[in-house]
């Protein structure tokens, strides 16, 4: 087997979490062949706390949310495996009517592009307005529209009176975004999820949405699923942090262990391939290789060809590896089967950083 | 579409001293994850022959080709022989489409015919290809007041609707052979020509899109840079950027071309006798009282099924050339 | 708004002039249009010269270009070569008959169209997307006079075999169509067939491309978005997708007039319908430059304005592309 976790108890990876998914499995069927996007992905999340995802492009971050809320088109796409429960309820087998109203509602979602993902023809103010009244059947147009421009308030948006009436693209990116922040608010979520929230915007706006979903969070209390292949958003924000590769999670723990003591060669590599201000860098180190077909993955570990750690190892080619505690605590776990080695990697580098000084 | 990595080594290039291991990386591709560099065309033609109906449609075209090629040695009957017992006789055996008013073979006038429209078609379609990606290729490449100048004279064609204008074009001008000097214009050709002065438009839009987005491309700077002539920059580095969009409105132009040929000879402005051409034939057949169905019914359905082959062709050639542009998503 | 207006109905009546010198340098310079007259042994000396001497056939073509100008302009496109009939009149009458057609076809074929495209794309690859799709191909392949006389046959058929006159254009001027519901049917009954025609190929020109345009719309990010908020998928479809896959059909259906005029021509042809199209036909045959003309100035002038319209509606559907 080779899912997260397969243990015939469950076992929680955080105390109390909200949302607990396990043994996702999502396919898509194309011309090409059988895509799978997302492989026995387990994770958990507390109330009130961020979770980064991180990955790159392909590695099923994205789609592992979406299937959860249904946002994925059935055929061709298909969940095969997995529960995903949230209070109490597993989403991916309600019916699609409370699948729609917790859409939205109790789980929101920002995306990444904000120019596209907003409807060009109609106006900030009355998709904002769509968001609330969609859940809330009652209210009236203009107590809605009274609660629009508030949000767009919160959000930061200046003369929000004016705004509502405009169109998306009367408004700049970082303007539009936060607008998509404040449709995602509209209800008071639970959980927000930010896919990429900021990939497509300028370096100085993104620093001003990071502080905007920071005001989201404490307005609504809502936790976070911050997905992003951005690194720094990640040590900004994020509680907790599970890397994804080849659509499994490859690694999972609290931000800092993370960052400081990686315990998968793909972090490790991801890490090392940061540009530093504080180090004396001669060349950038990307991870070599590119990443795995999703329709013919490799044997083994999906990792393994691009592994330095590997070393074409046996192991390596052949079993794929399962999630499991290292280094202190059980809190921090790696899909690596030589996970260990990388301490000793770290102790020697130490020893000839210090050293070399 | 190039690969990054290339495949005949199966190994990755990096610097295998920076990675601080002695990691050997040759062994990446060695568990039979290969990825072989494709050429472009290569690809287009993978994509090309997905299109069931596409080549379906390419094998009947070529077929067609091949009848009205060798139209003598196919044809039962010569175009004007006349079998008088039969006279507007109902299709039979020996006669398969029939025979007409005057005792003629109806599948042979009919595969004449379409010799006709088809070569006519062609022209039509290479001639203001060439013309349209001409001025496209000018108009794009200069823009300014080029541009300007060409696109007004465009517009100036498109303004007026366009089988009227071709109609009064073809009433007033082509209606016979025309001698310029030394080199006399067969009729059919002055339809020809009639018809490519109006088809060259569309492709002249296209083309010019793209040279003006192109022409402030990198690309184009280090062409110049080296000393290219803007002939050449125009030819050999941006005209390959268009074959998709080309060779796709040229297939349209073919089929475009074959139905107006066919309605302008139909009203009597076309192609005239006695050079064969199907929308003639319907014409004729038509004075029959629509009592003989089969001299309107066949010249008829040969073009339908030519123009439908040329465009599932086209479409074919769409999804291969140009995938960003797919009308069946 | 007035100025984008106004600067573009100035625009089109420079080109309209350059157009008109143009056609009329080539429709006179290789005709002769008493030609036909001439052909008459009981045409006299004396007709041909004062037809010569008021059409002023005998000068150079611009001279000959500014008469007419001033004729169009003045004294409403003047008189035929032959018989000196006044243009106007004549044109009017059958530019009224065939607008009915032409209204009737194109508001029909936006209807279907859209509805078919819209169902297609929504129910891809489905029965019904084959279907539609196959119809669309063989619709835009096929000529459309031939169709029309396909029709013809097979009403004339069902008419011989069973004696059930369906639709028919016969004695269309003849007899009174009445109003209101009867007015209808009348007319339904005498332009079904060519109403039927005219749409063919527009329905399968338009359905195509409201297909494809849905298709875009419906996997567009703000699609997804509005799902994402929960919306319910008939308030996804209605109100985000199809208002904006509507958008490019103006276009289309601007684009397109010029094809439909076309369409009138031959199908009038066939049908033998007192409108615009045969009227045109007629005076190509006989060779007379006026009427040929003066015809080409109008359906100009409607395709200029049409465009425009459709130009403005596009700005009022879609808030990216207004004109202030």
């Amino acid at each position: 087997m080779d899912c997260a976790t397969h243990s015939t108890q469950r076992k929680d990876f955080v105390p109390e979490a909200i949302l607990s998914i396990r043994d996702l499995t999502v396919e898509f069927k194309t011309e090409d062949g059988v895509v799978h996007a997302v492989t026995g992905v387990g994770y958990d999340l507390a109330a009130g706390e961020t979770l980064g995802v991180v990955g790159e492009s392909g590695s099923g971050k994205s789609v592992s949310v979406m299937s959860m809320l249904g946002l994925i088109p059935v055929p061709p796409g298909r969940i095969v495996a997995g529960e995903a429960i949230y209070k109490g309820r597993d989403l991916l087998k309600i019916p699609p009517k409370e699948l729609r109203d917790i859409r939205g509602g109790e789980i929101a979602m920002i995306f990444q592009d904000p120019m596209t993902s907003l409807n060009p023809v109609l106006t900030i103010g009355d998709q904002i307005a769509e968001a609330i009244t969609t859940h809330n059947a009652g209210m009236s147009d203009s107590d809605a529209k009274k609660r629009t421009i508030h949000l767009l308030d919160v959000v930061g948006v200046p003369v929000p009176e004016r705004r509502v009436d405009q169109y998306p693209h009367e408004f700049s990116g970082g303007m539009r975004q936060r607008a998509m922040i404040a449709m995602a608010m509209a209800n008071a979520p639970s959980i927000l999820i930010a896919d990429e929230p900021t990939t497509a915007l300028d370096v100085t706006i993104q620093a001003q949405i990071i502080e905007v979903m920071r005001t989201a969070q404490r307005e609504t209390g809502a936790a976070t699923i911050l997905i992003t292949h951005d690194l720094g958003l990640i040590a900004e924000l994020a509680d907790r942090v599970i890397v994804m590769y080849g659509g499994r999670v490859v690694e999972l723990g609290d931000v800092h262990t993370i960052f400081s003591s990686p315990h998968h060669p793909y972090t490790v590599g991801l890490m090392k391939s940061l540009a530093r201000i504080d180090l004396d860098q001669q060349w950038l180190e990307p991870i070599p290789g590119q990443p795995p077909s999703l329709i013919l993955p490799p044997p083994g570990c999906a990792f393994h060809p691009r592994c330095a750690l590997s070393q074409g190892r046996e192991r390596c080619r052949t079993e794929i590896p399962s999630l499991r505690t290292v280094g202190q605590g059980d809190e921090h776990l790696a899909a690596c089967h030589f996970a260990e080695e990388l301490d000793a990697q770290r102790l020697v580098a130490h020893a000839a950083a210090a050293e070399g000084r | 579409m190039t690969e990054q990595v290339p495949a005949t080594s199966g190994a990755v290039t990096a610097p295998a001293e920076r990675l601080g291991s002695s990691a050997d990386l040759s062994l990446s591709y060695e568990s039979g994850l290969e990825l072989k560099a494709r050429s472009q065309w290569a690809y287009a033609r993978m994509r090309f022959l997905r299109h069931r109906l596409a080549v379906g449609s390419l094998i009947i075209l070529i077929l067609i080709g091949f009848v009205a090629i060798f139209a003598k040695q196919v044809a039962p009957h010569g175009f004007n022989d006349q079998d008088l017992v039969n006279i507007a006789a109902a299709p039979s055996w020996d006669h398969p489409f029939g025979t007409d008013l005057l005792g003629r073979d109806y599948l042979s006038r009919v595969i004449y015919g379409l010799r006709t429209s088809l070569w006519v078609a062609f022209f039509v379609a290479l001639l203001s290809t060439a013309f349209g990606t001409a001025v496209g290729a000018v108009a794009g490449y200069y823009g300014g007041t080029t541009d300007n100048l060409l696109m007004r004279f465009t517009d100036l064609i498109l303004t007026l609707p366009g089988l009227a204008v071709l109609l009064t074009a073809a009433a007033f001008l082509g209606q016979q052979s025309q001698s310029i000097g030394p080199i006399s214009i067969s009729q059919p050709v002055m339809i020809g020509l009639i018809l490519a002065f109006l088809f060259w438009t569309g492709l002249a839009r296209i083309v010019r899109g793209v040279y003006l987005s192109l022409r402030e491309k990198e690309f184009v700077e280090a062409a110049k840079a080296s000393g290219a002539g803007d002939m050449r920059i125009m030819v050999r580095h941006i005209l390959p950027n268009c074959v998709g969009p080309i060779v796709v409105t040229m297939t349209l132009i073919i089929a475009t071309a074959i139905l107006v040929e066919a309605a302008l000879s139909f009203l009597g402005f076309g192609i005239q006798p006695p050079n064969p051409a199907l929308g003639s034939l319907i014409a004729e057949g038509n004075v029959g009282g629509l009592g003989y169905w089969w001299l309107v019914t066949y010249p008829g359905l040969v073009i339908v099924i030519i123009a439908l082959a040329v465009n599932f062709i086209g479409d074919g050639l769409r999804d291969a050339l140009d995938p960003t542009q797919r009308l069946r998503a | 708004m007035l100025i984008y207006i106004v600067r573009r109905l100035l625009y089109s009546v420079v080109v309209l002039i350059a157009a008109s010198f143009i056609i009329f340098s080539f429709v006179s310079l290789s005709n002769d249009p008493l030609a036909f007259l001439k052909m008459q042994p009981n045409a006299s000396e004396q007709t041909i010269e004062n037809i010569t001497k008021r059409k002023h056939l005998d000068q150079s073509i611009p001279v000959q270009y500014v008469y007419w100008a001033k004729d169009a302009i003045t004294n409403q496109f003047g008189t035929t070569t032959i018989g000196n009939r006044p243009i106007l009149p004549d044109l009017t009458r059958v530019m009224g008959h065939t607008l009915q057609l032409v209204i009737a076809a194109e508001i029909l074929a936006i209807l279907v169209a859209v509805i078919i495209g819209v169902y297609s794309a929504l129910r891809q690859y489905s029965m019904f997307d084959y279907t539609a799709t196959t119809f669309s191909f063989v619709g835009l392949a096929t000529p459309v006079f031939w169709l029309a006389l396909m029709l013809q046959v097979l009403f004339v058929n069902i008419y011989l075999w069973f004696d059930v006159r369906i639709f028919y254009t016969a004695s269309l001027s003849g007899v009174d169509p009445g109003s209101g519901l009867h007015f209808v049917l009348d007319r339904a009954q005498h332009l079904g067939l060519p109403i039927i025609v005219l749409m063919a190929a527009s329905v399968a020109t338009y359905s195509r491309y409201m297909r494809a345009s849905m298709l875009e719309v419906v996997n567009s990010d703000y699609v997804r978005t509005a799902r994402a908020k929960g919306v319910a998928e008939r308030g996804v479809t209605m109100r985000h997708a199809f208002r904006n896959a509507l958008i490019p059909l103006v276009t289309i259906v601007a684009l397109n007039f010029g094809g439909l005029l076309g369409g009138v021509v031959v199908t009038e042809t066939v049908f033998a319908l007192d409108g615009m199209g045969l009227y045109f036909v007629t005076q190509l045959q006989l060779g007379d430059p006026y009427p040929v003309m003066a015809w080409l100035m109008v359906t100009a002038t409607l395709v200029i304005v049409f465009n425009l319209i459709a130009d403005i509606a596009y700005g009022f559907l879609d808030p990216r592309v207004r004109y202030d």
